[in-house]
C-alpha cells in the first residue's frame, strides 16, 4: 500500500474518532474539555525535540529551543490548568444541599 | 524507528482518545486529563531513549524553563481569567508547531515530495495564524485592548490580499523550497491571525479560541505528517476534529453560525449600541427592599453572570441561597450555556464556591420555571437575559437562546452601573416596570442583602 494512503487512512479515521468521543459532552464541561484538548496538542513538544536534537546549525538550535519552551508551556500549563478546573467539580461536599428540596438530575 | 517505539506511540495515541472520552463526562474528567498528561510525558521521553540526540542538556533546560512557566501560569491564573489562559497556551502551541515546520523546511529541497512541502507550508501558516490570533484574543479578554469589534475600511481587501499572497507563496515553496519563503509565509500567517480576530466582538471571542484550538490541532497533525510521526498525526487530528465539533456546539448554544461570528462585523451589521450608558429612567431600590422581596417569595431563580465572579461574590451568594433555603424558599441557579466567558465557565466558577451541583439548572431545564418564579435575581449578568435576542433582528446577539428572566413576576438586577453587557448593547429588560435595580459592587451589595435577609 502507498505510504501516503496509509497516512491518509490514519488521518481520516482519527477525524471520526475525535468527533465520536466528544459527541455526548454536556455544556457544563465545554471549558475543561477545550482546555484538555488544548493540552493534548502540546505533544508538538515531541516534534520540537526531534527537530532540535538533530540539528547542527546554531541559529536552528536557537529557534528549536524557543519551540521547545513554547511547546512545553502549552503541554504542561494546559494539563495543570485543566486539572485545577476539574478539581473544583470533584471537591463538592457530599452533604445534601440546604436550598433545594428535590435533587435534580445532573 | 524501532518497533517498540511505534508501539509506545500507539499506546500514547490510545491514551489520548481515552483522555478526550474521559473529559466529556463529569465523573471521569479528572482521570481522563491525567491519562492524557501521562501519555504526553511518555511520548516526549521516548526520543531521548532510542535516538542519539544532540544538545540534550540545552533541550532539558528549555523543557524545565517551559515547565516552570506553564505551571506558574496555570496555578496563578484566576478562574475568571481561564478563557484567556487557554488562549495563551493554545497560541504558544501553534507558534511552536510553526517553528518546527520552519526548521524542517531547512532539510527539504527540490527532491522532497510536493505534498510534504504543501503540508509544511500549511503548518507554518496555520500555526502562525493560531499564534497571532490567540494573542489578540488574549489581549481582548484581558482588556489590554477594546473588546468591541475592530474594523477599518478596506479590511476585507487586505485580508483577501493576504490570503492570495499565502497561496502564491505556498505554490512557490512547493516548486522551489527555501527557508526565506517559509519565513515570509510565517509573517503573513501572523498578519492573517491578527486580521481574523480583530473584527470579532468580545462576547464571541470564546468561540474563536475554540476554533484556533482546532487550528493548532490540525497544524500539529500536519507537523506529524512532515516528521513521519504517527503520534503527532493522531493527537493533532483528534484535537482538530473534536475542536471543530466543539466550536460548532458552542456556536449553536449561542444561536450563531461560525461564519457570522468571524465575518459578521465586516458586513457592518452591528450598529446597535455604542457601548454608552443610557440615561433613561429606571427603578432602583436598596438592599432592604430587595431582601423583603426575596424573603417573602416562594420561588427564586438566580441568574449568575461574569460580573458575579469578577466581584468574587459567589461565596456570599451561596450563603444567601442557604439562608433563603432555611426559610423554605425554593432557590435554583439558572445557568446559561455561555454564562461567564466560555461555555461551562459559570459551572467552574460556582463549583469553586462549592455551590451544590443539584442547584445548577441548565437553560432548557429551567426556562419553563421562570413564569412561576416570584423573583428572578440577575447578578452580574446582562446579555443572557436580554430580550433583544428574541425581538430585535439587528442586534448582535439576535437568535441567541436566552434565559426567560423577563417572565418572572419580579426581576432584580444587581449591577455596578448602567454599562451594557459584553455584547455592548442595551438591555430593554432594565426599563420594564417589574424590574428593580440594586446598584453597587456585587460583593458589597450581596453582603448587605445577606444581612438584611438575616435580620428579617
Amino acid at each position: 500500500m502507498n505510504d501516503a494512503v496509509v497516512w491518509l487512512t490514519i488521518f481520516v479515521l482519527s477525524v471520526f474518532v475525535g468527533i465520536e468521543v466528544i459527541s455526548k459532552v454536556s455544556s457544563t464541561l465545554h471549558t475543561p474539555l477545550m482546555s484538555g484538548a488544548n493540552a493534548i496538542h502540546g505533544i508538538i513538544l515531541l516534534g520540537a525535540i526531534l527537530v532540535t536534537g538533530t540539528t547542527d546549525s546554531g541559529l536552528a538550535l536557537a529557534v528549536g529551543l524557543v519551540a521547545i519552551v513554547l511547546a512545553t508551556v502549552n503541554m504542561v500549563g494546559g494539563f495543570v490548568v485543566t486539572d485545577r478546573m476539574l478539581q473544583m467539580f470533584t471537591r463538592r461536599k457530599p452533604k445534601a444541599p440546604a436550598g433545594s428540596t428535590e435533587g435534580g438530575a445532573a | 524507528m524501532p518497533v517498540w517505539v511505534q508501539l509506545v506511540y500507539l499506546a500514547c495515541a490510545v491514551c489520548f482518545i481515552l483522555a478526550l472520552k474521559g473529559l466529556s463526562g463529569p465523573k471521569t474528567a479528572r482521570t481522563g486529563n491525567l491519562v492524557g498528561a501521562g501519555a504526553a510525558v511518555v511520548g516526549c521521553v521516548v526520543p531521548f531513549l532510542y535516538l542519539d540526540l544532540d544538545h540534550v542538556p540545552l533541550m532539558l533546560a528549555a523543557i524545565v524553563l517551559g515547565t516552570v512557566g506553564g505551571v506558574y501560569g496555570a496555578r496563578k491564573v484566576q478562574m475568571t481569567q481561564m478563557p484567556q489562559m487557554v488562549a495563551l497556551f493554545n497560541g504558544v502551541g501553534g507558534g511552536a508547531a510553526a517553528l518546527v515546520a520552519l526548521l524542517e523546511l531547512e532539510h527539504m529541497g527540490s527532491f522532497t515530495a510536493g505534498f510534504d512541502l504543501a503540508a509544511t507550508a500549511f503548518t507554518i501558516v496555520v500555526g502562525s495564524v493560531s499564534f497571532a490570533g490567540s494573542l489578540v484574543t488574549f489581549a481582548k479578554l484581558q482588556e489590554l485592548m477594546t473588546s468591541r469589534p475592530v474594523v477599518f475600511p478596506g479590511l476585507p481587501v487586505v485580508f483577501g490580499a493576504a490570503l492570495i499572497a499565502v497561496l502564491a507563496l505556498s505554490v512557490l515553496i512547493v516548486t522551489d523550497p527555501s527557508v526565506g519563503v517559509g519565513v515570509l509565509l510565517a509573517l503573513l500567517g501572523l498578519a492573517i491571525g491578527v486580521l481574523l480576530v480583530l473584527p470579532v466582538g468580545g462576547a464571541d471571542v470564546p468561540i474563536v479560541i475554540s476554533l484556533l484550538n482546532a487550528f493548532t490541532g490540525l497544524t500539529v497533525a500536519a507537523g506529524g505528517y512532515i516528521l513521519g510521526n504517527t503520534l503527532l498525526l493522531v493527537a493533532g487530528t483528534l484535537v482538530g476534529a473534536s475542536g471543530t465539533f466543539l466550536t460548532l456546539l458552542m456556536a449553536r448554544a449561542m444561536g450563531r453560525s461560525v461564519a457570522n461570528i468571524l465575518f459578521g462585523a465586516l458586513k457592518g451589521g452591528s450598529t446597535l449600541g455604542g457601548g454608552e450608558a443610557s440615561d433613561r429612567p429606571v427603578k432602583s431600590a436598596g438592599p432592604e427592599d430587595v431582601a423583603i422581596m426575596l424573603a417573602y417569595a416562594e420561588r427564586v431563580i438566580i441568574v449568575p453572570g461574569y460580573g458575579l465572579a469578577v466581584a468574587q461574590a459567589q461565596h456570599t451568594l451561596r450563603e444567601l441561597v442557604d439562608v433563603l433555603g432555611e426559610r423554605g424558599i425554593k432557590v435554583d441557579y439558572a445557568i446559561h450555556p455561555v454564562a461567564g466567558r466560555m461555555p461551562g465557565h459559570m459551572n467552574v466558577l460556582l463549583a469553586e464556591a462549592q455551590v451544590p451541583y443539584e442547584q445548577l439548572k441548565e437553560m432548557d431545564d429551567i426556562n419553563g420555571d421562570f413564569k412561576d418564579a416570584d423573583v428572578a435575581l440577575v447578578v452580574g449578568a446582562n446579555d443572557v437575559v436580554n430580550p433583544a435576542a428574541k425581538t430585535t433582528p439587528g442586534a448582535p446577539i439576535y437568535g441567541m437562546p436566552i434565559l426567560n428572566a423577563d417572565e418572572a413576576k419580579q426581576v432584580v438586577f444587581m449591577k455596578r452601573s448602567m454599562r451594557p453587557g459584553f455584547a455592548g448593547i442595551e438591555n430593554e429588560l432594565l426599563f420594564e416596570p417589574n424590574t428593580t435595580l440594586l446598584f453597587g459592587d456585587a460583593k458589597d451589595s450581596m453582603g448587605k442583602l445577606l444581612n438584611a435577609v438575616k435580620s428579617l
